[in-house]
């Protein structure tokens, strides 16, 4: 971790106070937001989203395989992230660590639980194949705020991916030969299809420093912040998950007016997320 | 290898090149905020960035050379970028190229002056389709330069095969595996001094001697396109002034 020199703190605290940040933003405000989809061409669905300079690329691979016990009849997701050393001077190669697995389980969760992904439209013989969707998201310049940048670039791989059912073409019917109520799947799905999604909720996330609650943080603000605190909002301005990180506090105030601002810019990011997918 | 993929007719293939034409480059200096140096490259299907951070205190400690700087190139496939999904951190084939990738990089960097440093080159690639690793240092090599670390020369890298008893210029995904040798070099372009060599296949002296002119003149080629990637970072950051 670098450490953020005290005259940066002091600079970012006193803005704060006169409810200014160092980029000139609205404490509420974010940063650019480009989405960017369909970008690997081996994916079944990728996009790259970037959030000021933070730059997340996300791809998804199915593959057939097996059902968990419990859910014979549903696909399986599995999501994981990647603080490659390429985004950052503090990023280091090797097994994923805290921050990558927080990362990724909040993603996951944020999909999972609002249920994203119809895992049940996903079965192909019940008990024996399923579809699994594998939501890789790698971190390829770090600025700040990669949970907002890493779901986002999930939802809109998601929103993009195909079933790959040419691809899997041999596997399926030698499937069939052993079960042969596959044909019911390969007659129904005889070609790749859009993978079968409701709508999403999205991501926002705030910081509290010196006082001050801001959105989207930056690097810097992240460094300095004493409290962090995700929501996931519907587009009926329904909260769908949330998570608060690091050791400060909110006041249930704060908490109320950040699920507020959560509410307003998700609006505007899934606009945004619906037409770069051409929804 | 025997196979009833048809790699070539009528003095095409299978994409429509010519034997000593290259797949489509396209490269881009300067790409990512963070890193000290960056480089996005598209070779044919492939898409690989390149980020360079250092020269820094290498660590851990042991590692650092008191007479020079050590150079760490990683190379790194994304889960998503081949057919079948990777799994994700190093393999055994991906920590052998990252070996010869730092050993050929290391060649004309200019380490003596950064004496217990680290450079690091991280290699990511995003979309896999054949030749890989001379995408990969290509990029690496931009990176580098972009990043300011000096250097004797801008390293290149390319590769010839052999598909059908012809010897051919850069194997494409097919051609990669069905064909019957792939001989990916890179060179210092300035000097001509190979800094990195293998082979896998079956290739007669003749068929070697070929393929290798024409991996050197791919090499030389691909070092153009460096280079006017670097010169438009800097032509318009000039004109950004």
């Amino acid at each position: 971790m670098t450490v953020t020199p005290a005259i940066k703190r002091d600079y970012l605290a006193n803005l704060a106070e006169q409810g200014k940040r160092a980029d000139g933003r609205r404490l509420d405000e974010y940063r650019n937001i480009e989405i960017e989809t369909n970008i690997i061409s081996k994916a079944e669905g990728s996009a790259r989203v970037k959030i000021g300079n933070t730059q997340v690329i996300t791809g998804i691979k199915m593959d057939a395989g097996e059902p968990y016990s419990d859910s014979p009849e549903s696909g399986v997701m599995t999501t994981a992230a990647e603080l490659i050393p390429l985004a950052s001077p503090d990023f280091e190669s090797g097994p994923p660590r805290e921050n990558a697995i927080e990362l990724a389980r909040v993603v996951d969760r944020g999909i999972r639980e609002s249920e994203v992904i119809e895992l049940d439209k996903l079965c192909i013989e019940a008990g024996e194949k399923v579809w699994i969707v594998f939501i890789d998201i790698h971190i390829i310049d770090f600025d700040g705020n990669l949970f907002d940048a890493a779901s986002l670039a999930a939802l809109a791989a998601l929103m993009t991916a195909n079933v790959p059912v040419e691809r899997l073409k041999p596997t399926l019917e030698k499937l069939q030969e052993k079960f042969p109520s596959v044909k019911n799947y390969l007659d129904e799905h005889p070609t790749d299809y859009p993978l079968p999604l409701k709508t999403p909720p999205v991501s926002c996330t705030s910081v509290k420093y010196n006082g001050a609650v801001v959105m989207d943080p930056s690097l810097d603000e992240e460094e300095i912040a004493e409290v962090r605190l995700t929501v996931a909002t519907d587009e009926n301005g329904d909260i769908r998950a949330m998570q608060k990180g690091l050791n400060g506090s909110f006041s249930t105030e704060e908490i109320k007016k950040v699920i507020k601002a959560s509410i307003d810019n998700g609006k505007e990011i899934r606009r945004q997320l619906y037409k770069s997918v051409g929804k | 290898m025997k196979t009833d993929v048809k790699l070539f007719e009528n003095g095409k293939r299978r994409d429509g090149r010519k034997p000593d034409e290259l797949r489509k480059i396209k490269i881009e200096a300067g790409v990512l905020h963070r890193a000290e140096g960056s480089c996005y490259l598209e070779w044919g299907g492939n898409k690989v960035i390149a980020a360079v951070y250092g020269p820094r205190e290498a660590v851990p400690r042991h590692t650092q050379n008191p007479l020079r700087a050590i150079v760490n190139a990683k190379y790194n496939m994304a889960a998503f970028s081949v057919e079948d999904r990777k799994r994700p951190g190093p393999d055994r084939r991906s920590r052998e190229i990252s070996k010869v990738i730092s050993e050929a990089l290391e060649k004309v960097i200019l380490t003596e002056q950064f004496p217990r440093a680290a450079i690091d080159v991280n290699i990511e690639v995003l979309d896999a389709e054949a030749g890989t690793r001379c995408a990969g240092l290509t990029a690496a090599a931009v990176a580098l330069a972009d990043a300011g670390i000096p250097m004797k020369d801008i390293p290149v890298s390319c590769a010839a095969g052999k598909i059908e008893d012809q010897v051919v210029l850069d194997l494409g995904k097919e051609e990669d595996n069905h064909g019957n040798a792939d001989l990916p070099i890179a060179i210092a372009p300035r000097t001509g001094e190979v800094l990195l060599l293998q082979m896998d296949g079956h290739l007669t002296l003749e068929e070697f001697d070929k393929a290798l002119e024409m991996a050197i003149n791919g090499c030389h080629t691909v070092s153009e396109l460096q280079k006017q990637a670097i010169m438009k970072k800097y032509q318009s950051n000039e004109e950004g002034d």
